[in-house]
């Protein structure tokens, strides 16, 4: 093992551009980093199989009799209506969890390292979003299993298919959002429970478990701008069937909107954090 | 500004390092202020100061983690501000911030940054092979990092910050929190690198390490150097070492103390108790004031165990160079053990 010797003074002024096919390389390294995680500590994959059994089992069996018969039927009606919405918000919850894993790589010093090597900073950030994608995928297929055991009737596969996708486009967006909130907050937990206190109110304010006509005038005037409705709403349009247009375009315009303001916000907080 | 050229060096030799006026403030701090410092090729750099003094502020700006706020710094011909991503190729950096992924497999640690540094696969898994090897940590390859003992962290960081074959290698604060054992592991290591042609920048609380390490020092305080110079060329302006006296009795120790300040025999930072180990820390100018000091422990009958002359502590290079006191008390001791700081 031998130093390099010194070059004579560097020849040009500028810094080199890191080529396309480096960064791939470097994110590729980077989701092999974040793979080995789970493959060291399996626990974490706990809440993509946990979140949509209990979810699903939660409300299916506790709210869906009740909720169903107001939907005009019974358990059955409840499982065509709930499983969409929890489909929808899959995205979001495994976002959730993005944020917090950042954080722990700033407390850790595992990023100044990083950021001291001649990488772009993009990739450890597309290389978490990649990640946490593939566990939102994981959990997908674990909720669907679980489904089709309550008795969720699939009668439209494309539709299905273009839910995962719209669901993901909807996670990644948020992803940029706790993203930042990885980079600027102090602790691991203080993420969490913010992430927490965000998206439970969001959740539970929106057409994913129950109808909204029911609720009353000043909740139904949130619910009806919460992006999660217009999510859960397109997302049953396309599995069982109902209005897609007017959600679909809501759930893609937040989603853009989302990333615009917040990837650039994510990647300036990173560059700079110090 | 032109580039500094790296063979414009008044100290002579070839410039590996060579920061001028740099500046960073955070709010009110100083964190640098104004500091000018060359470390030439193939020489062993130590920065000394206290917490606080701005080293790894220093080690932060030359790694290119944040930017300055006035001054120029280059590092092999690469100004740090200008052309970050060369300077990357060519340093490495450990220490107290810097760190490996604990989750990870030291194997996998090394691969990942190979790879990271556009290594090949095939190349990535050689050098992780070779430096899990030379680092004495090959049984440990598959295990998480967080299984590792303090001393095989440390070799760990080590071995990643040599994947690139790094022309400078930056060490902040390479033993803090380690046991005395450990640390000397970690010197002999560094000691090998140096061995090998690697220009060193470290930073240290420690005399000793210093002592250890380091061909030349520079000495650090609130953002500003305050000295700099060869390590004999240095001590010999300090003048001063530490005596360290244990009585055979441990209450005789605040007895023991108060009476030598009271004498005024001894050199300018206070007389100190260790009660971990049961010793008294005399700071002394000379072998005039080593005898007067034995002297008076004789004169007042007090028995004492081992007697020993250290190196002047950091308090006492800080007193006689600046007049103040260097920092927290834990900090006086050049042989002391921390506790591990969370990292």
């Amino acid at each position: 093992m031998s130093a390099a010797t010194l070059t004579p003074a560097a020849a040009t002024k500028g810094d080199t551009p890191i080529p396309l096919r480096a960064h791939l390389r470097h994110t590729g390294a980077l989701i092999r980093r974040n793979l080995l995680w789970i493959r060291q500590d399996p626990e974490s994959m706990f809440d993509a199989i946990l979140f949509p059994v209990i979810f699903t089992l939660l409300f299916v069996y506790v709210f869906g009799g009740s909720i169903g018969q107001s939907l005009g039927g019974g358990q059955d009606q409840y499982v065509q209506y709930v499983v969409p919405g929890l489909m929808a918000m899959m995205g979001m919850n495994m976002a959730q969890g993005v944020g917090t894993g950042f954080n722990q790589d700033f407390n850790s010093g595992v990023m100044d390292r990083f950021r001291s090597l001649p990488i772009g900073r993009g990739s450890v950030l597309f290389a978490k979003i990649a990640v946490e994608l593939m566990r939102m995928l994981f959990a997908t297929v674990v909720l669907m299993i679980v489904a089709l055991l309550v008795g969720f009737d699939i009668t439209n596969w494309a539709g299905l298919l273009a839910s995962v996708g719209l669901s993901a486009l909807f996670g990644s967006a948020l992803m940029w959002v706790f993203l930042t909130l990885g980079v600027v907050m102090k602790s691991a937990q203080s993420v969490q429970a913010m992430g927490f206190l965000v998206l439970m109110p969001l959740q539970f304010g929106s057409s994913i478990f129950a109808p909204t006509a029911s609720m009353p005038g000043w909740l139904r005037n949130f619910t009806d701008y919460n992006p999660l409705s217009a999510l859960a709403d397109t997302a049953r349009g396309l599995m069982v069937g109902g209005p897609v247009t007017h959600g679909l375009w809501v759930t893609l315009i937040w989603s853009a909107g989302l990333t615009a303001v917040m990837a650039p916000v994510a990647i300036y907080k990173f560059r700079t954090k110090s | 500004m032109g580039m500094t050229r790296i063979d414009d060096n008044p100290a002579g030799g070839r410039a590996a390092v060579t920061v001028r006026g740099l500046v960073k403030h955070y709010g009110e701090t100083k964190a640098l202020d104004g500091v000018d410092l060359d470390v030439r090729e193939g020489t062993v750099m130590g920065v000394l100061g206290p917490n606080g003094a701005g080293k790894t502020t220093l080690v932060r700006i030359l790694s290119t983690l944040i930017t300055p706020d006035a001054g120029q710094a280059t590092v092999a011909g690469y100004d740090v501000v200008r052309q970050p991503r060369q300077l990357r190729r060519v340093i490495g950096l450990t220490g107290q911030y810097a760190s490996v992924d604990e989750k990870l497999p030291g194997w996998e640690n090394l691969y990942m940054i190979g790879r990271l540094l556009d290594l090949s696969r095939k190349d990535s898994r050689t050098r992780a092979d070779e430096l899990l090897e030379r680092f004495s940590l090959t049984e440990a390859a598959k295990r998480p990092a967080s299984t590792y003992s303090g001393g095989m962290r440390r070799r760990l960081d080590l071995a990643a910050s040599m994947i690139g074959r790094p022309a400078v290698l930056y060490l902040d604060e390479p033993t803090t929190g380690l046991d005395p054992r450990t640390r000397n592991e970690v010197w002999d290591e560094v000691k090998a690198m140096v061995g090998e042609g690697v220009t060193v920048l470290l930073t240290t609380q420690y005399m000793e390490e210093a002592e250890q390490l380091a061909s030349e020092l520079t000495v650090v305080d609130r953002g500003k150097v305050i000295a700099n110079g060869g390590i004999e060329e240095l001590k010999a302006r300090v003048g001063g070492r530490t005596l360290r006296v244990r009585p055979v009795d441990p209450l005789q120790l605040r007895p023991l103390a108060a009476m030598l300040d009271e004498l005024g025999i001894t050199g300018l930072a206070a007389t100190t108790v260790d009660p971990e180990t049961g010793t008294l820390l005399v700071p002394i100018l000379s072998d005039e004031q080593l005898t007067a000091v034995v002297g008076a422990v004789t004169a007042r009958g007090i028995t004492i165990s081992s007697i020993t002359t250290e190196l002047p502590s950091l308090d006492e290079v800080f007193l006689s160079l600046t007049g103040h006191r260097a920092g927290a008390p834990q900090d006086i001791t050049p042989a002391e053990t921390r506790e591990e700081v969370a990292v």
